[in-house]
């Protein structure tokens, strides 16, 4: 459903962020995009969002090309970037313009539960912690019923006990309506732990390395031999190498 | 060590108590606030009694209060507050609406702003007293040239807090609205609008200060009525303890206009998790 043709990214200043990338994700994937900083995973998760534009290729969505953001891709950030102004409830509905009220009422009341925070919906960004607001970006993102999911690193700021709750709810999540999600992030931990496709970026301007279907059966045992050894595969191909 | 249950308890609930009992704090730092000025207010009173502060320079606060007193019973005073709230008001108005639109425009497009800032920052270092004689040339020694005096002294906080309130916006939160295809109008209004809006009221409140300095700076240089014209009068006819009513009476105005301004800031930019919001936020609570 979501396809990347020959996609290249060059900065103002010529810096080569990309260079002939192309993939395809079926619908219901989840695809996670690893790599060392610098690899240009988050400039092709903006390009596929509609936010930042090719220099060559397409993305396209179901034979339509993407060239601004569209109704059915939800983004969740790195950062949760809530309205600091607007309380949990509003800013899920943030993305519902245009909806009747009633409407937006039940859907971000939907969202708003799906992530588990009733109990705040009326709380500002502020009195929330971390874990908290990065749910409500996903609520936001969720809140539209997207079709495709796109995550930019969502939880690389949490500490490590939230993230792994988070993921484990994340997937959760995913199960109710199976989104397309792509899934940025460099922990190839996380990446296992979620994805059905793990590809490997490397390089500058980057390209894809290495594309491991991953059949591991969920939820997945992170202690278990397969995902310690095609995690060790991975960093090696970081260049990372084991226990470093 | 094992933590026991019931020590944690009691724990939380002390954490709890903390930010209650806000009440009582509050007073206490109000009453704090009060030691000072009631103590020279005492020396003040006592020193003039016993004669070792001469009544022709320094009053005392009971004649200052009698004085003002009769001023305000002959319905004298409340004619001069008047005046010079009006012309506060008006001059606020005038220089907070012109600030509102080219500090939006020169905040929204960068054109615009290298085409009008340098020349608004150029008119900034005039320091705005400088302005009186081409004012009354212009204008008139009427109310006109007062109230553009004023205004001028408005404009330039409210301009320059808009302007770079709109710059800082937040890169990412606008592109939160991008992501929602919000444009033009819908994104300022639903982005643009209330991220600027505490940097603007904190322009808003300098603009007031200033405006205070500009109706007295405008009625002291000829005026009729007013309270800038009570403080010159109070000199030429020797009446001292007028002169410090005056004061008195521009400090209590001055105070509660911008107590007013920061009620209003707290209600529409409380959202901002800022050590200076908080610490704004505690001092409004303690007035």
């Amino acid at each position: 459903m979501l396809r990347v043709d020959q996609v290249s990214k060059r900065f103002e200043g010529d810096v080569a962020a990309l260079h002939g990338i192309s993939l395809d994700v079926a619908r219901g994937e989840i695809v996670s995009l690893v790599g060392t900083s610098g690899c240009g995973k988050s400039t092709l998760l903006r390009i596929v969002g509609g936010l930042d534009f090719p220099s060559l290729g397409q993305v396209w969505i179901d034979d339509e090309a993407v060239r601004a953001p569209r109704p059915e891709i939800g983004i969740v950030f790195q950062e949760p970037r809530l309205m600091p102004w607007l309380n949990v409830a509003d800013n899920v509905k943030f993305g519902l313009e245009g909806f009747p009220r009633a409407l937006r009422d039940e859907l971000a009341a939907e969202a708003i539960h799906k992530v588990g925070l009733e109990a705040f919906a009326g709380a500002l960004p502020k009195q929330l912690s971390g874990g908290m607001a990065q749910r409500v970006a996903i609520a936001r993102a969720l809140v539209t019923r997207p079709q495709i999911l796109l995550l930019d690193e969502p939880f690389s700021a949490l500490d490590a006990f939230t993230r792994t709750k988070l993921q484990d709810h994340l997937l959760t999540i995913w199960a109710e309506t199976r989104p397309t999600m792509l899934f940025v992030t460099h922990d190839v931990e996380e990446a296992l732990a979620l994805s059905d496709r793990v590809i490997v970026m490397r390089g500058q301007p980057g390209r894809i390395h290495r594309d491991y279907a991953i059949d591991l059966d969920r939820p997945r045992q992170r202690s278990s031999a397969q995902f310690q050894t095609l995690k060790e595969r991975i960093l090696g191909d970081l260049d990372l190498g084991p226990e470093s | 060590m094992a933590i026991s249950a019931s020590s944690l308890t009691r724990w939380r609930r002390t954490a709890l108590r903390l930010p209650r009992g806000g009440g009582q704090t509050n007073l206490r730092i109000l009453l704090r606030g009060l030691i000072l000025p009631l103590l020279l207010l005492l020396l003040w009173e006592l020193g003039s009694r016993a004669g070792l502060l001469p009544p022709n320079k320094y009053s005392s606060p009971s004649a200052v209060f009698r004085e003002m007193w009769e001023l305000a019973a002959s319905g004298e005073l409340a004619g001069h507050i008047l005046i010079t709230l009006y012309r506060v008001f008006l001059g606020f108005v005038a220089g907070t609406a012109a600030a509102t639109v080219l500090g939006s425009l020169t905040g929204y497009s960068k054109l615009i702003r290298e085409l009008l800032d340098p020349t608004i920052q150029a008119l900034r270092n005039v320091p705005s007293i400088a302005w009186v004689p081409l004012f009354i040339v212009w204008l008139g020694i009427y109310e006109t040239s007062k109230i553009t005096l004023i205004a001028v002294g408005v404009f330039f906080p409210v301009y320059l807090n808009l302007m770079s309130g709109i710059q800082s916006v937040d890169r990412k939160l606008v592109e939160v609205g991008r992501m929602y295809r919000l444009s033009g109008f819908r994104l300022v209004q639903r982005v643009l609008l209330p991220a600027t809006l505490p940097s603007y009221l904190v322009g808003l409140r300098s603009g007031l200060g200033l405006g205070w300095m500009f109706v007295v700076a405008s009625e002291l240089m000829g005026a009729s009525r007013g309270l800038g014209y009570l403080l010159i009068d109070g000199q030429m006819t020797g009446r001292v303890q007028v002169v410090i009513g005056s004061i008195v009476l521009f400090a209590i105005l001055g105070k509660l206009t911008d107590v007013a301004l920061a009620r209003l800031s707290q209600r529409f930019a409380g959202w901002q998790d800022s050590y200076k919001s908080t610490e704004t936020g505690d001092r409004d609570a303690a007035r």
